[in-house]
């Protein structure tokens, strides 16, 4: 076994040492939870909002995606929509008589994570709708708001309490989903710790400090979200 | 869709079955029992002790399980041969194979996310029905285990169930340490056969068809111990 000046040397950031890798891979596993997570709140609005006032039609095709997104496991999901996504893109280049192109592995990332963390968003948002007081909402409709103003003015601020607790523990799952990433192939956290680990065979080391920087992310957004809880909630009587 | 690779690769598709059922079970049942001496020791153990249970379910509640499946898997693993005379025990070829890592680090991620839950469900446990146990003269232990623990079970079921489930979602990463489970064999199929949809299909269908088998399962205990509400 080596001394422990060389385990530090091996966690050095600059080339010799392997931490700059690392914290670049720990930099892309941040950007790309931070793009799909934006993409699924997107989808989950759009899904809660069709799922609530929505046709039949839509309500089914929306309650098959957010079903099936859940009873299928997520090393499964993002391997079959990576390739999936890719191929269909390319097949309808082709039938539009345009040349394939190579799709960027952070795009397919994110897009991946991003469609299974809105159907999960969906859920989250539905309930939080659910949970907003109908007086809330009788009265903005007697104010004579329309449903766009009631829904930023009324809905929207009153949902995301009820919401924050659900929405914390999705960051969570897509920080720790992302790693799942790597089996596809593209360069985030786990697959650079992975690299690092077997240019270097010094794999507990590094393994271990790669849980260490998932650990300090999810301590900080632990605490980052319990601040915006604190503040959405202001106002509020302390044990509602 | 071209489906007939089945016929040839179905007696691996059911030994995959059977390594996907087999860790589930395994990490379910091992875990859980972790679960109840973790729960316990958040709730009623010494500070040191309460430290401890609360650290531990932080850490693999905060990390990737594939880390902490990699970290056993390659970091452990490279570790082990360096322990004298562990290599010629009759341990080792137990200790040399994916499977066996893959059980314990799922094992012990289940555990930590069902003390938790187990957690929350002993404390929701009402006061006066373990007083009243008290006052029947039952010793500590026997109130947990005559008591608290199968209410707590039960107030936990339909979370259990959920739990379960999610940990069956987690099972395919144990083929990235080498272990034959049914994705693994996709896998294999999508090498041999190049086809990308199909093996991915009849998978997928397999995990749903458990998930519901699980469901339904945990729906029948619910209905057998029913509650008052």
């Amino acid at each position: 076994m080596s001394s422990a000046l060389s385990l530090l040397e091996l966690l050095a950031p600059y080339p010799p040492g392997w931490g700059g890798v690392l914290l670049a891979g720990a930099l892309s596993t941040l950007a790309i939870s931070l793009g799909a997570y934006g993409i699924g709140i997107l989808i989950g609005l759009a899904g809660a909002l069709g799922k609530l006032a929505g046709g039949r039609p839509l309500v089914i095709a929306l309650d098959l995606y957010t079903t099936a997104v859940r009873a299928i496991p997520e090393l499964i999901l993002i391997v079959g929509l990576y390739y999936a996504g890719t191929d269909g893109i390319n097949r309808v280049l082709l039938a539009a008589g345009l040349p394939p192109i190579e799709i960027n592995g952070f795009v397919a990332a994110v897009a991946v994570l991003g469609i299974v963390q809105g159907a999960y968003m969906t859920e989250v948002l539905r309930g939080a709708i659910l949970a907003v007081p109908v007086g809330q909402i009788e009265a903005a409709k007697a104010f004579g708001m329309r449903p766009s103003l009631r829904f930023r003015r009324i809905v929207l601020p009153a949902l995301i309490p009820n919401a924050l607790p659900g929405l914390a523990n999705l960051w969570m799952c897509v920080t720790k989903d992302s790693a799942l990433i790597a089996v596809v192939g593209y360069q985030e956290l786990a697959l650079a710790t992975r690299l690092a680990a077997g240019n270097t065979k010094h794999y507990f080391l590094f393994f271990f400090a790669a849980a260490l920087l998932y650990l300090a992310i999810t301590l900080v957004s632990n605490v980052l979200f319990g601040a915006l809880e604190g503040h959405f909630r202001r106002g509020q009587p302390k044990n509602a | 869709m071209n489906f007939s690779w089945v016929s040839t690769y179905w007696p691996l598709l059911a030994a995959g079955a059977v390594q996907t059922v087999l860790l589930l079970v395994i990490s379910v049942v091992f875990g859980f029992i972790l679960a109840i001496g973790l729960a316990l020791a958040q709730i009623n153990g010494s500070r040191g002790l309460k430290w401890l249970a609360r650290g531990y379910c932080t850490c693999l509640r905060g990390t990737p399980l594939l880390i902490q499946l990699w970290l056993l898997y390659y970091g452990v693993g490279s570790l082990l041969p360096l322990v004298p005379g562990l290599r010629s025990s009759f341990l080792w070829p137990v200790l040399r194979e994916g499977f066996f890592f893959a059980a314990v680090s799922f094992t012990l991620n289940y555990a930590a996310y069902e003390a938790e839950v187990l957690r929350g469900a002993l404390l929701a446990v009402p006061k006066g029905e373990l007083e009243a146990a008290r006052a029947f003269g039952m010793s500590p232990a026997q109130v947990l285990r005559r008591i608290w623990l199968p209410r707590a079970i039960r107030i936990a079921l339909p979370t259990i169930t959920g739990e379960v489930v999610l940990q069956l979602k987690a099972t395919p990463l144990a083929f990235t340490v080498t272990v034959m489970d049914l994705y693994a064999v996709a896998y294999k199929v999508r090498q041999d056969t190049l086809l990308v949809y199909e093996p991915l299909l009849v998978v997928t269908v397999f995990y749903v068809f458990l998930t519901l088998l699980v469901t339904r399962a945990f729906k029948i205990v619910e209905t057998r111990v029913p509650v008052r509400r």
